[in-house]
C-alpha cells in the first residue's frame, strides 16, 4: 500500500475514536446531576419559566436528538456555556491555555533532552552504574506522584534556597528568564514519569539495535562511539522512543492539572480543579474534549510520521 | 578383612550430598530481592492501616481548635491539622483508604480487562464495536477520564473506585486481548477444539491459567497507579469525600500553609510515596519472576 492511502486510512480511523469519546463526554454532562435550566432561571422562577428556558435550551428532547445537536456544535468550535460564569467554554479555555501550553512546552523539552541520552547511555553501557541509576530512578519515577516530587521540589529549591519561586507564572512577555525562572520547578516534578517512561523505552530500543550487525561493522571499522550510538543506533531505535513520547503527552496532560494546583500556575489545570469545585459541568467536559482531541490528532501526527521515519513500513 | 568405611555405599551421601537447589525464604530473598523488599514495605503499611486503632491513634476526625496546626512533638508524633486533627492518626487510618483503594480498582479492572479481552478475542463479531469503544477510552488521558467520572458521582469512595476502575480497563482490555489471540493459535487449544470442548470450557481450563502470570502482575501495576490516582483526586477535591481521611486530603487540608507547615503536607507524600514503590517493587519484581517476557508495564 502507498503512503497516500495509508494516510487516508490512518486519517479515517481516527473518526470512530472521536465519536465514542464524544459521546461518552456527552453521557457525562447528560447524566450529570443538577438542572442547567434552573440553574440560568434562578431561584425566583416559576415551574413554567424553567419549561419555557428548557424548551428554549432543547433540553426537553431525547438522549440522540440532544446528541446531534450538541455533536454540530462542537464541530463548529462551539463548547457551549459555564454554568458558573456564564462566558463561552471556549474562551475560557483560550484565556487560560497559555501558561498550560508553557508548562507542557518546557516539560516535554527538558524530559526529552534528558531522558533519550540516559536511556542511550545505560543501553551503551549496560549493568554499569548509569544503567543502574537510569532504572532505580525510572522506577523512583514511577512510585513518587506528580504533586509530591512538586511539594518536595518547591520546598528544598524555593521555600529552603530560595533560588526559584515558591509559585507562580509570569507570562512570556514579560521576558524570557522570568517565564522560565517559574516554569523549572513545575516542569521538573511534571516530568519526573514522563522521563522514566522515555528513559526505559529508549534503553531497551538500544539494547535491541545495538546487538545487529550493522553497528558492529561500524565499530569494526573503527567509528567512535559517539557517532555509533546517537547517528547509527538511535535513528533505528526512534520508533519505539517516539510512540512513547506520543503516548506519554497522556501522562503530562493529566499530570499538569495537579502541577498547575501545587505551583498555583493560572492554566486549564486550574480552571479544571475550579469547576470540579463549582459543579461547571459543562466545563469539565470541554476542558476534557479538548485534550481528547489534542492527544488523538498527536499520535495521529506521530503515526504519519513513522513512515518518513522509517521507510521500511509498509502497511 | 574390612574395607574401608568411607567407599561403603550408605556412607556417600554424607560426603556428596546431591546437588539440591536452596529451598526456604532466605533463598527466596537471594534469589528475588525486589519481591521480598516490596513485601516487607507493604507487609509494615498493611499491618499499619490493619492495626491503627491500637497503634496510640486517636479518632482521625476529632476537631480540637485548641490544638491548631502544632509541629510534630511527643503528644502528636506527626503534628496536627488547622482543624486540630492528629496527623499521626489521620496519616494511619489515611492508608486504609489507600490501600482499599489500590485493592478494589486492581480487582475491578482485571475482572473487567479479562472479560471484555476474553470476549474480543473469541468473538470477531464483537471485538470490533469492543476495541474501539476501548481505543475512544484510551484517548482521554487517564487522570482526565477519572475527574470527569468521579465528579460525576462526587461524594463516595465506591465512585472514586470505579471512576478509576474504567479509567484502567481499556490497557488490560488491550493486553489480555492480545494474549487471548496468541493463545487461540497454540496446539493446546487446537486439541481442545479437535477433541470437542465446547468454548467457555476452553477458555475456563486453557485460556485463563494461561493468563494468570500476566494478569497477576499487571494487577499489581494498576494497584499502583489507582493509588496515585486515588490521591490525586481527594488532592483536587475531586475524590474520597473530604470527611474521610486519605492521604490525598490531608495533603489538600495542608495545602494553604504548606510553606509555613510543609509537614503536613511532605508526611502524607512520603507515605503514599512509599506505599506506590512497595507496590510497584512487588509488581517488577513478580514480573521478573512469574512472567519474564512480559517486558513492559503497560
Amino acid at each position: 500500500m502507498n503512503r497516500g492511502a495509508y494516510v487516508l486510512r490512518r486519517l479515517a480511523a481516527t473518526l470512530p475514536v472521536m465519536a465514542v469519546v464524544a459521546l461518552f463526554l456527552f453521557s457525562l454532562l447528560y447524566l450529570a446531576p443538577g438542572d442547567p435550566a434552573a440553574l440560568i432561571a434562578g431561584d425566583n422562577a416559576t415551574t413554567e419559566e424553567i419549561a419555557c428556558i428548557r424548551a428554549s435550551l432543547g433540553l426537553d428532547r431525547g438522549f440522540a436528538a440532544r446528541f446531534v445537536d450538541w455533536s454540530g456544535r462542537v464541530l463548529q468550535g462551539d463548547l457551549g456555556q459555564s454554568i458558573f460564569t456564564a462566558l463561552p467554554v471556549t474562551t475560557m479555555i483560550a484565556q487560560r491555555i497559555g501558561p498550560t501550553l508553557s508548562l507542557m512546552a518546557v516539560t516535554l523539552l527538558l524530559s526529552v533532552g534528558l531522558a533519550v541520552p540516559l536511556g542511550v547511555l545505560a543501553a551503551w553501557r549496560s549493568g554499569g552504574w548509569v544503567d543502574q541509576l537510569v532504572m532505580a530512578a525510572a522506577v523512583l519515577g514511577f512510585s513518587v506522584p506528580v504533586f509530591v516530587v512538586g511539594y518536595a521540589l518547591a520546598w528544598l529549591f524555593a521555600v529552603q534556597l530560595e533560588w526559584l519561586p515558591v509559585q507562580g507564572y509570569a507570562p512570556l512577555a514579560e521576558g524570557l528568564w522570568p517565564w522560565l525562572r517559574h516554569l523549572l520547578l513545575p516542569a521538573v516534578a511534571l516530568g519526573g514519569v514522563y522521563v522514566a517512561v522515555i528513559a526505559r523505552t529508549t534503553r531497551a530500543a538500544m539494547l535491541e539495535v545495538l546487538r545487529q550487525d550493522y553497528v558492529r561493522t561500524a565499530r569494526a571499522k573503527g567509528l567512535a562511539p559517539a557517532p555509533i550510538l546517537f547517528i547509527h543506533a538511535l535513528k533505528n531505535a526512534a520508533v519505539p522512543i517516539v510512540t512513547v513520547i506520543g503516548i506519554g503527552i497522556a501522562l503530562l496532560i493529566g499530570g499538569a492539572v495537579v502541577t498547575e494546583s501545587v505551583f498555583v500556575i493560572p492554566g486549564v489545570g486550574r480552571l479544571t480543579v475550579d469547576a470540579i469545585q463549582r459543579r461547571d459541568y459543562p466545563v469539565i467536559q470541554g476542558v476534557v474534549l479538548m485534550f481528547s482531541a489534542v492527544y488523538v490528532l498527536i499520535n495521529l501526527g506521530i503515526d504519519l510520521l513513522y513512515t518518513l521515519l522509517d521507510p521500511r513500513i509498509r502497511y | 578383612m574390612s574395607a574401608n568405611p568411607t567407599l561403603v555405599p550408605s556412607a556417600l551421601p554424607e560426603l556428596f550430598p546431591p546437588l539440591r537447589p536452596q529451598r526456604g525464604w532466605i533463598a527466596f530473598v537471594r534469589r528475588h530481592p525486589m519481591v521480598a523488599l516490596g513485601a516487607a514495605l507493604l507487609t509494615m503499611i498493611v499491618l499499619l492501616a490493619a492495626l491503627a486503632p491500637w497503634l496510640g491513634t486517636v479518632d482521625p476526625t476529632r476537631i480540637s481548635p485548641i490544638a491548631r496546626g502544632r509541629v510534630p512533638s511527643a503528644a502528636h508524633w506527626f503534628g496536627t491539622d488547622m482543624l486540630g486533627r492528629d496527623l499521626y492518626s489521620r496519616v494511619l487510618y489515611g492508608a486504609r483508604v489507600s490501600l482499599t483503594v489500590g485493592l478494589a480498582v486492581a480487582v475491578l479492572a482485571s475482572v473487567l480487562g479479562l472479560v471484555i479481552g476474553t470476549l474480543s478475542g473469541f468473538l470477531r463479531r464483537l471485538d470490533g464495536v469492543l476495541m474501539r469503544v476501548m481505543d475512544g477510552l484510551m484517548s482521554i488521558p487517564p487522570i482526565l477520564l477519572a475527574i470527569a467520572l468521579a465528579a460525576l458521582w462526587r461524594g463516595s469512595l465506591g465512585g472514586v473506585i470505579v471512576a478509576i476502575a474504567v479509567a484502567e480497563v481499556p490497557r488490560v482490555a488491550r493486553l489480555v486481548r492480545g494474549v487471548v489471540l496468541t493463545l487461540r493459535e497454540q496446539p493446546f487449544v487446537d486439541a481442545a477444539v479437535a477433541a470437542g470442548t465446547c468454548t467457555p470450557m476452553i477458555i475456563w481450563r486453557h485460556i485463563l491459567p494461561n493468563l494468570a502470570a500476566t494478569m497477576t502482575v499487571q494487577a499489581t501495576y494498576i494497584c499502583a497507579s489507582a493509588m496515585i490516582i486515588e490521591a490525586i483526586l481527594s488532592f483536587i477535591g475531586a475524590g474520597t469525600p473530604p470527611t474521610i481521611p486519605s492521604w490525598g486530603n490531608i495533603m489538600a487540608d495542608g495545602r494553604a500553609i504548606w510553606q509555613v507547615k510543609p509537614h503536613m503536607v511532605l508526611i502524607p507524600a512520603v507515605f503514599l510515596s512509599l506505599s506506590v514503590l512497595a507496590v510497584n517493587l512487588l509488581g517488577d519484581g513478580m514480573r521478573d519472576w512469574l512472567d519474564p517476557q512480559q517486558p513492559q508495564r503497560i
